[in-house]
């Protein structure tokens, strides 16, 4: 398997192999994401005590958990980064870094405004809020630290460190609905083996889950990209490649 | 479909301004993400492209210079 990957650990071939990537995913995102976000808008049913407010629910579960598992991503390439000096792992962890920001914003937000009419308020310092919010901080920390420093090798150290720091995060957002009281229900989807969910609910969710985890596909591919460009400016590949654009 | 006009389907059963105001930021936000990450991608590009014709043109009149310096050198030994 290692001989099979090593020619992707090359960021020339990586660059070319993600640029064939992104059509692909892009439309695949488009289907998925149409699909899912009308059928989650018009024709999922209402929910029997939270009406249609509850087709929030199709936003805020898949940015919620794509915005932890995008930090378990980085987490994964910080840690390859600090221990094995692999370069390309620190550009994937610097292109998700945004990607994981934005959705953890778009949690917190839809998450607000369903709670709005559900418990009476937008906001209230309970357990899932605010890991969910401290994670928001953890993504703003490294993407800080990435731009910090010029020595691009030097900021991925110092925001991979951060990166594993806050893995300690991950879990407590997990089970903070278990270990303390909290107004946040329990999960709904995620239930072993059977979901707690009717099936006419559950495929826009499954629709609207693949679409938005292609979407963040797509993006981490077309940063990746950039910070790919941007650690071998001066490799003559890049050049060419900088030089082509700019006649064009 | 769940609705019987369009103008139910804006009203939400009452919940109409919440379910909005989230798709809408969504929206407006991963919009925003993916334009700036490709108008970023663009830009990366473009200075990466006037570096190398900086670095040429440098290049370009240092050679011209230590040309010329030659050629008054060997006026100079003539």
């Amino acid at each position: 398997m290692w001989k099979w990957l090593h020619p992707y650990a090359n960021p020339e071939v990586s660059y070319h192999f993600t640029g064939k990537l992104i059509p692909w995913l892009s439309a695949l995102t488009v289907i998925f994401l149409s699909i899912g976000m009308v059928w989650a808008l018009a024709f999922a049913p209402a929910d029997y005590q939270q009406g249609d407010s509850f087709r929030i629910f199709y936003i805020h579960v898949p940015a919620a958990s794509l915005s932890m598992g995008i930090y378990f991503g980085m987490a994964i390439a910080a840690f390859t980064s600090l221990v094995w000096q692999f370069k390309l792992a620190d550009a994937s962890a610097a292109a998700m870094a945004p990607v994981g920001a934005v959705f953890t914003a778009i949690a917190l937000i839809t998450g607000a405004a369903w709670g709005k009419p559900m418990w009476g308020t937008w906001w209230i310092w309970d357990a899932r809020l605010t890991s969910e919010l401290i994670l928001l901080f953890l993504y703003l920390g490294v993407i800080a630290l990435h731009s910090a420093f010029e020595d691009k090798a030097l900021a991925g150290k110092a925001a991979g460190i951060l990166t594993l720091v806050g893995v300690i995060n991950l879990p407590i957002i997990k089970y903070s609905v278990e270990w303390w009281n909290t107004l946040h229900q329990g999960s709904t989807v995620s239930k072993l083996g059977k979901p707690s969910m009717s099936v006419d609910m559950l495929w826009p969710f499954i629709f609207s889950f693949l679409g938005f985890a292609l979407l963040v596909g797509t993006i981490i591919c077309i940063r990746f990209r950039s910070e790919i460009l941007t650690r071998n400016s001066i490799r003559p590949w890049v050049k060419a490649i900088a030089l082509t654009y700019s006649i064009k | 479909m769940q609705f019987d006009s369009f103008s139910d389907f804006l009203a939400m059963g009452g919940y109409g301004f919440y379910v909005w105001l989230s798709f809408g930021i969504s929206a407006a936000l991963i919009l925003v993400l993916i334009f700036s990450s490709i108008l970023s991608h663009k830009q990366v590009l473009k200075n990466i492209a006037s570096q190398q014709l900086r670095e040429n043109k440098l290049r370009q009149l240092r050679k011209q210079r230590s040309d010329n310096n030659h050629n008054t050198i060997k006026e100079v030994n003539q």
